[in-house]
């Protein structure tokens, strides 16, 4: 499953987040983590298919049974961010 | 006109007959009306740019915009789930944007994502054209204009009747006789 990387000058947490090509929230997660200048790695769910869809749903699944978009995962799942929740973003990685 | 001009209007008119308005962010609104687009495409049908679709229309039908979950949500949070549609107070204030839960049943989702696994259910293998076993409809109220008699389901009445523009105090509950 490919992941695309956006470099960042903050580095602090591993920043993982699934999300859709199509999504209006999801673009404004990914300006809000770019304008916050922190390092991430997304994946467009939409745009998967065969093994790389099964393998993000399982994903995505794990941390967020909805399957919603944006799901933002940092540090490997100790901390979980569901949908473009911007005071919470900011609070966990604008800092 | 562009494929997403020809979206805008039709879901201009569609909110205009509704009672409704398009999102007030204007960002937001040219990406949702894009996502639309390309969901257009790649489908052949609009399906929600913020949910994904299975690419089986049948399993995809109640997110089709305008999604099925749409008036419940306006009528709870002021917009809808990808927030395409708002109420007047959310367009006089775009702030009031946000994101709201999702009302899609998880398990009508769970089918719909197994199709698009490949993992398809048992019940309705094959068939292609079945409606999804879990998506039963709920009891809902229904109520009726009283100025020209259009029905609708949903637990309130809509803002203006979508075909002769009474207001939402013209309409009453509707109670069907035993």
């Amino acid at each position: 499953m490919k992941c695309e990387t956006v470099p960042g000058k903050r580095k602090n947490h591993q920043v993982k987040i699934f999300t859709l090509s199509t999504c209006g929230w999801c673009k404004k997660t990914k300006e809000l983590l770019k304008a916050l200048d922190v390092q991430y790695e997304y994946i467009d769910v939409d745009t998967l298919t065969g093994e790389d869809l099964v393998e993000a749903h399982e994903e995505v699944k794990r941390y967020n049974p909805y399957r919603t978009y944006p799901t933002i995962i940092i540090d490997n799942g100790n901390h979980i961010i569901l949908g473009f929740n911007e005071k919470e973003i900011k609070e966990k990685l604008g800092k | 006109m562009t494929q997403t001009d020809v979206i805008l209007q039709a879901m201009k008119k569609n909110a205009v007959d509704n009672g409704y308005f398009l999102c007030p962010d204007t960002q937001l609104l040219q990406d949702l009306i894009k996502g639309l687009a390309v969901n257009t495409q790649r489908y052949g049908y609009g399906s929600c740019p913020c949910r994904i679709a299975s690419g089986v229309k049948t399993y995809d039908a109640d997110i089709i915009c305008p999604c099925e979950y749409r008036d419940a949500d306006v009528d709870e949070f002021g917009m809808c789930y990808c927030g395409l549609f708002v109420r007047k107070e959310v367009h006089a204030d775009s702030s009031k944007m946000r994101p709201i839960p999702e009302r899609r049943p998880q398990e009508v989702q769970d089918a719909a994502l197994a199709v698009a696994e490949g993992r398809q259910g048992t019940s309705d293998k094959h068939t292609g054209t079945s409606t999804p076993a879990v998506r039963e409809e709920k009891k809902v109220k229904v109520w009726r204009c009283t100025v020209c008699g259009y029905l609708c389901a949903r637990e309130t009445p809509p803002p203006v009747c979508p075909i002769c523009k009474a207001k939402a105090e013209r309409f009453k509950h509707f109670l069907l006789e035993k």
